[in-house]
């Protein structure tokens, strides 16, 4: 147990600093810092959601890059929960579904669900470039395509897959506009 | 395959062996139609391994390709269906991995299985009507019936009867950040009794959406068949398609694939390890694989421009090149990851709560691992020493050779060793990939190959044996694809490691196989 201990002192503080804002800093442009994205966020999280966006994370058809990337936001570098941000297991319980893939058709009576069990008020992310898109899989016999081919989108976050600091830019940007 | 061939010989099986092997390193036979179920007994009483079955329809006939394996060699048997005809006797009552794949053709190419044991649906669920086959040349891409695709209510799943025995279904969509699937569980108390997977849900018609690429663009599909292993796959096609095109890519272009790969099952290994941990309820380790994973993602990003390393595997070679300063980087970054694993195992091995999760959940006998010709880790933990890149290796492993590591307990606690075991070859691996890398070019120029030229590849991605066979049309377009995730074949595993188990050790003994469900809806 010790040795345990001795480890996490050992590792220390990993989570990328959240540096003090000031007005320059504040709106998103890329490449910026994982800590300036994120206290930015936490702004708005406090101010529009008192300090808790819940989000429900729904795979329509991805090939599971995007969730590589979406579970890469809970590691110690990213620590997404520090701004309020958390994912939880029920559409009941969440603010924001984050929808990855191009939704298969197999999966379109399932998304439909998903958003109609979440409560208003609600918004949808659209993750990755099938999400925005339907990215290399198009629209198909097997395949609805963008998800807003199935419910509404209020937002895009493209990449293949996108990274964890495009993720966390798109979150702002949703915040941002409410 | 001298032996087999003597066999069927003394049984008066009529086969035609094809010289020289369209597929090479495979060899390959024909035989009639009538002669499948029966070639299938004789195989598995020689012990080949069954290892994939794919189905192409030539416009005029329709053809059925199976893959076996033993001791490293890969035998294709071919058989012709005349249009109008398609029926065929099932090898599910002789190789249970046969199961599934041949449920998958059954809807997809109209072909019934006589004497299958489970003639149910099993990709199709109501995207498309019964008695349509849209892997027929002549169903368009687009469908037929658009609109809204209603859930699949009626699929029949097996039910237990009895007193206080009850179901538990969960998902497609699950509570977590993971793929959608269906698990119905029956239950008596916490125990399972059953469990029946349902999958299919992120079908996205991958083999229909090959046809008619150019190489590039099958090498961008295939490095999204399972996103986790966008390098084996896309390797796996690549190979094939250079085999078609009878093209030789040069030696630096092997080693830095086989670089990528390697990285790749570090990565994903790292987050098994982790998740493993996680599903435990031991937070620590969760926490401390998530940031080397991080680590090295981040890595990737800076040598090869992607986290994940998409879309650097190409037909012809590669897309990245490694340079002497990052040579040296990559050195540094074993050499720590190293480090990490000698204090973290330390700390892990000494955890008696790990310990008593792990060790005796999800048992899968060495019997059971063989009779599913389980492939990776969830076959190396069960005993099972199978290993491409060691039995029917390929450049670069054909001079840099893979130690295999093996488990034999067949439980989580196996699974997660041998991860942990075959880590530190991945490491050693990685040295030698580093220091022996060749100089040269990193790709050579793409030959079109002839029409109808074809071929086929094998390839050890991170979760185990990754098949693909590719044939080409006119002017380099793809006339079929057809990709074999090793969790086709893992999958089933799951549902007999589980059983007995209790309910809320089903997270951890499904982590442990860690099946990829895109990969295996295609």
């Amino acid at each position: 147990m010790l040795r345990l201990y001795g480890k996490i002192l050992k590792t220390g503080v990993l989570t990328e600093k959240v540096p003090r804002v000031t007005p320059n800093t504040s709106s998103a442009v890329p490449d910026v810092a994982v800590g300036q994205i994120g206290q930015t966020l936490k702004a708005v999280v406090d101010r529009r959601f008192r300090g808790s966006l819940a989000i429900r994370q729904v795979d329509a058809g991805s090939c599971n890059g995007c969730e590589l990337e979406i579970h890469a936001l809970n590691n110690v570098y990213y620590d997404v929960e520090r701004f309020g941000v958390h994912f939880v297991a029920s559409p009941r319980h969440a603010d924001v579904l984050m929808v990855t893939g191009p939704v298969s058709r197999h999966m379109e009576a399932a998304v439909k669900r998903t958003w109609e069990a979440t409560a208003n008020p609600k918004w949808v992310i659209a993750v990755g470039d099938c999400g925005a898109c339907g990215g290399e899989f198009g629209v198909s016999y097997a395949s609805c395509g963008a998800v807003s081919n199935v419910i509404p989108v209020d937002l895009i976050i493209p990449g293949c897959p996108p990274t964890p600091l495009a993720l966390l830019q798109g979150l702002l940007s949703l915040c941002g506009r409410l | 395959m001298d032996a087999f061939r003597a066999l069927l010989g003394s049984e008066r099986m009529a086969f035609r062996g094809l010289e020289p092997s369209p597929l090479p390193p495979a060899a390959c036979i024909e035989i009639d139609a009538g002669d499948w179920g029966r070639l299938a007994a004789l195989a598995k009483r020689q012990g080949w391994r069954w290892a994939g079955v794919w189905a192409e329809d030539r416009g005029v006939d329709l053809t059925v390709n199976l893959c076996l394996e033993l001791q490293g060699s890969y035998l294709i048997v071919r058989t012709c269906l005349a249009a109008g005809r398609a029926r065929l006797p099932s090898q599910a009552p002789h190789y249970w991995a046969a199961d599934r794949p041949e449920r998958h053709i059954q809807d997809l190419f109209g072909i019934r299985f006589e004497d299958h044991p489970d003639p149910r649906r099993w990709t199709r669920h109501q995207a498309w009507a019964e008695g349509i086959h849209p892997l027929r040349k002549d169903f368009p891409l687009a469908g037929l019936a658009p609109g809204y695709c209603p859930p699949d209510r009626d699929y029949p799943f097996l039910k237990a009867q009895g007193s206080s025995v009850y179901q538990i279904p969960v998902g497609p969509v699950h509570a977590g950040i993971i793929e959608p699937g269906h698990f119905r569980f029956q239950a008596i108390g916490e125990t399972v009794l059953h469990l029946e997977e349902r999958l299919g849900y992120v079908h996205k018609g991958i083999e229909k959406l090959a046809e008619g690429r150019d190489p590039h663009g099958l090498a961008r599909l295939a490095g999204r068949v399972s996103g986790d292993t966008t390098c084996g796959h896309a390797w796996a096609a690549c190979m094939a398609m250079e085999r078609a095109a009878g093209i030789e890519i040069p030696l630096r272009a092997a080693f830095i694939r086989g670089l990528l790969a390697e990285r790749e099952r570090v990565i994903n290994h790292l987050w098994d390890l982790g998740a493993l941990c996680n599903d435990v309820g031991f937070a620590f380790g969760y926490y401390q694989f998530g940031r080397l994973r991080e680590q090295w993602l981040r890595e990737n990003q800076a040598w090869f421009g992607h986290r994940l390393m998409m879309d650097r595997i190409v037909p012809g070679g590669v897309a990245v090149d490694v340079c002497p300063d990052d040579a040296m980087k990559m050195h540094r970054s074993v050499v720590r990851l190293r480090e990490e694993f000698s204090e973290l195992m330390t700390i892990l091995d000494a955890n008696s709560s790990l310990e008593d999760r792990f060790l005796g959940a999800g048992i899968l006998s060495a019997e059971m691992a063989q009779a599913l010709g389980a492939l990776g880790y969830v076959g190396r933990a069960s005993g099972q020493t199978f290993d491409v890149r060691h039995d029917a290796a390929y450049a670069p492993y054909d001079r840099i050779p893979v130690k295999v590591q093996v488990e034999t307990q067949g439980d989580v606690a196996s699974r997660f060793w041998v991860r942990y075991k075959e880590l530190r070859v991945c490491l050693s691996l990685l040295g030698k990939l580093i220091d022996g890398m060749p100089d040269g070019e990193l790709t050579v120029p793409w030959q079109i190959p002839p029409e109808g030229s074809e071929g086929f590849a094998a390839v050890e991605g991170w979760r185990g044996e990754i098949l693909c066979h590719v044939r080409f049309g006119a002017h380099s377009s793809i006339r079929r694809y057809w990709p074999r995730d090793p969790s086709v074949i893992n999958w089933p595993a799951l549902e007999k490691l589980v059983l007995g188990n209790i309910v809320p050790d089903f997270p951890v003994c499904n982590k442990s196989v860690n099946g990829s469900y895109s990969g295996h809806d295609l």
